[in-house]
């Protein structure tokens, strides 16, 4: 028993691991397709299995109400009275439920004005900087140019350099050029790509041959045109997924706008409802802060939940490259 | 002539293909370097300097590195950051447990597996709202949850004892679902030969998990545990919003809160720098640390 773990070790190495893990397979976790068991006795073995599925599906379901019990009791506090906040017991079904808190949350913070900022932040940021990465991308997987390598994994290393260690002088450059308190200090860097996307997209790239690009280069197509016929089709789906997590990181960030943005008018949505939690809970006005919070929550849920498969594969994939 | 020509055709069509890769590349490298490399120049230079941010910067030599050292208050912010660290080994483990729960052939793995993931989708700004009013000592959901099973829970937040907790719980609830993910990608590439050939010799399942299913999964721990310290080393938006003060006696400030706080509040541009620098210096050497253990997993395998 011993000489047989033993032997196994080395075939489970980490390096087949690390470069070959598959998104996960579309019908992981699908019903159906009873497992191909052939042990010594199959009957007993089948029930310890699904036994054994009911209490994992139990301790799962224990976890799962520990994840949404914190939304669903934001949820809950936003549809409450100021007072049935305290109530004792808590109550999880707010009685009476109050639905003018999230007609109330719209005057009584800049909360419109914080969609739009984010929106628009998010948008350029990420329609006009996925655009110009995927094109290095391709100029870095497909094309010939000198010194190349050395371009890319200059680039790679920028992403060593955390955001701390460049916010103070990137700060008093934007001050200088009168930026400050606009949204132009969280657009303009965004808009000249992502290096992990175009990182991505690169290892995407390479399964295209190279072939269809050569016979387009004879045809005597530029490379725009190389780029928006053939290119860009290919790496569509790998670059929907990138897309939507560049999104909702921007949409998510705090850190740059806090620096950047005084005026309430100007912030993001996810200063405007930091901004809620301190003005209001010195109200004890916990409904309107947790309705706040809530319409900040949700865009991004809803795209989740329309995108979940893809998100999740790309993501997968994302650390078995790493 | 045709002999000749072909060469200079073919010198001419490269320099086209360079000049068209060099446009498509230019951009991110700009960027690059005007708003990533500049800066951090600068960030270097800084930190030698005395700097309020309205003059120019003065240089003092190593002055705010000494500054530094005698800090007590960077001393408690580094602390605070790297104990709050505790919750990276913990959140693995479980995630690991998870993934290898939803590993199996079993009905509703794909939708725990979105529900697990939904908190590491959410606004941070938001899920740090939403867990301070949970973490209310007299109103909040976890000491009524508490309550339930006759516990007096602490307030947590304003107790130097509880807020590091806390903030650990709240992160480990965050991220949960990302490692679950990663882990459960890395499970389902484990061949399964491996597992029935172990079977056949006999292995148990703990055997199993110990020669298998761990050396498999180790890539995307070393992964993660690499990830999770350069994120964990820049912790902020949490402490800025759960404790805006830094924490009953400073017990919740993180090096990034500190320096945020030192350079935007007080203007204290110069040792800001100094202190970013060292931030940046930490993260790079665990980076590289990472890349060497990585190569050295690679050369034992091939």
């Amino acid at each position: 028993m011993s000489s047989s773990t033993s032997a196994l070790a080395p075939t489970g190495g980490p390096a087949a691991t690390a470069l070959g893990a598959p998104p996960l397979a579309p019908d992981a976790g699908l019903p159906g397709a009873p497992a191909p068991e052939r042990g010594r006795a199959p009957m007993s073995r089948k029930g310890r299995y699904s036994l054994g599925n009911v209490l994992v599906t139990i301790v799962l379901s224990i976890g799962a109400v520990a994840m949404l019990a914190p939304l669903i009791w934001t949820f809950s506090t936003s549809l409450k009275t100021r007072d049935s906040v305290f109530a004792l017991p808590p109550q999880w079904i707010p009685d009476p439920v109050i639905w003018e808190n999230y007609l109330r949350v719209w005057t009584a913070g800049p909360l419109a004005s914080g969609i739009q900022n984010s929106l628009i932040v998010a948008c350029s940021v990420t329609i006009i900087g996925s655009l110009f990465s995927a094109l290095a991308a391709f100029a870095f997987a497909k094309l010939r140019m000198p010194f190349k390598n050395v371009l890319f994994l200059g680039l790679l290393a920028g992403l060593m350099i955390p955001f701390p260690t460049i916010m103070i002088p990137q700060f008093m450059v934007f001050a200088e050029i009168g930026w400050v308190d606009t949204l132009l200090p969280l657009i303009v860097p965004g808009m000249f790509g992502n290096i992990v996307m175009i990182f991505f997209l690169r290892q995407y790239l390479a399964t295209v041959p190279d072939s269809i690009i050569e016979a387009a280069k004879l045809d005597g197509a530029s490379y725009l045109q190389i780029f928006f016929t053939l290119i860009f089709p290919a790496i569509k789906p790998a670059l929907a997924a990138q897309f939507i997590l560049w999104f909702m990181a921007v949409w998510n960030d705090y850190l740059a706008p806090i620096i950047y943005l005084n005026t309430p008018e100007k912030q993001t949505l996810q200063l405007v409802i930091a901004n809620f939690n301190a003005a209001y809970a010195i109200q004890t006005d916990y409904p309107l802060i947790m309705a706040a919070s809530f319409i900040a929550l949700l865009p991004v849920l809803i795209v989740f939940v329309i995108f979940q498969r893809q998100i999740i594969e790309s993501v997968a994939l994302t650390g078995a490259k790493g | 002539m045709t002999a000749t020509s072909t060469p200079v055709r073919r010198s001419r069509l490269h320099r086209r293909e360079h000049l068209a890769a060099l446009g498509f590349v230019a951009i991110p490298l700009i960027g690059f370097l005007l708003f990533t490399l500049y800066p951090l120049l600068f960030s270097v230079y800084a930190s030698f300097t005395s700097w309020n941010g309205l003059g120019d910067p003065t240089f003092n030599g190593i002055a705010n590195y000494i500054q530094m050292w005698n800090d007590p208050y960077f001393a408690k912010a580094m602390w605070n950051t790297f104990f709050m660290m505790i919750g990276i080994p913990i959140g693995l483990i479980i995630s690991l447990v998870l993934a290898l729960a939803l590993n199996r052939k079993m009905r509703g793995t794909t939708f725990f597996r979105t529900v697990y993931y939904v908190p590491v989708i959410s606004s941070i700004a938001a899920v740090a709202i939403l867990w301070q009013w949970a973490f209310n000592g007299d109103f909040g959901l976890i000491n009524q949850t508490l309550a339930l099973v006759g516990i007096d829970g602490p307030n947590w937040l304003m107790d130097t004892a509880t807020v590091k907790p806390a903030l650990i719980i709240m992160a480990i609830w965050k991220g949960l679902g990302y490692s679950m993910l990663l882990y459960l990608a890395a499970l389902q590439s484990v061949p399964r030969h491996l597992y029935e050939a172990a079977a056949l010799d006999g292995a148990n399942a703990w055997n199993q998990f110990r020669h298998i299913t761990l050396p498999m999964v180790r890539p995307v721990t070393f992964f993660l545990v690499v990830t999770s310290i350069i994120g964990g080393s820049q912790i902020f938006i949490e402490i800025n919003i759960m404790t805006p003060t830094g924490g009953p006696e400073f017990s919740s400030a993180s090096i990034v809160w500190y320096i945020w706080q030192k350079a935007f509040s007080q203007l204290q541009m110069g040792y800001a720098s100094s202190m970013s620098i060292v931030l940046g210096l930490i993260i790079f050497v665990i980076t590289v640390i990472q890349f060497r253990l990585n190569r050295r997993n690679s050369f034992s395998i091939d």
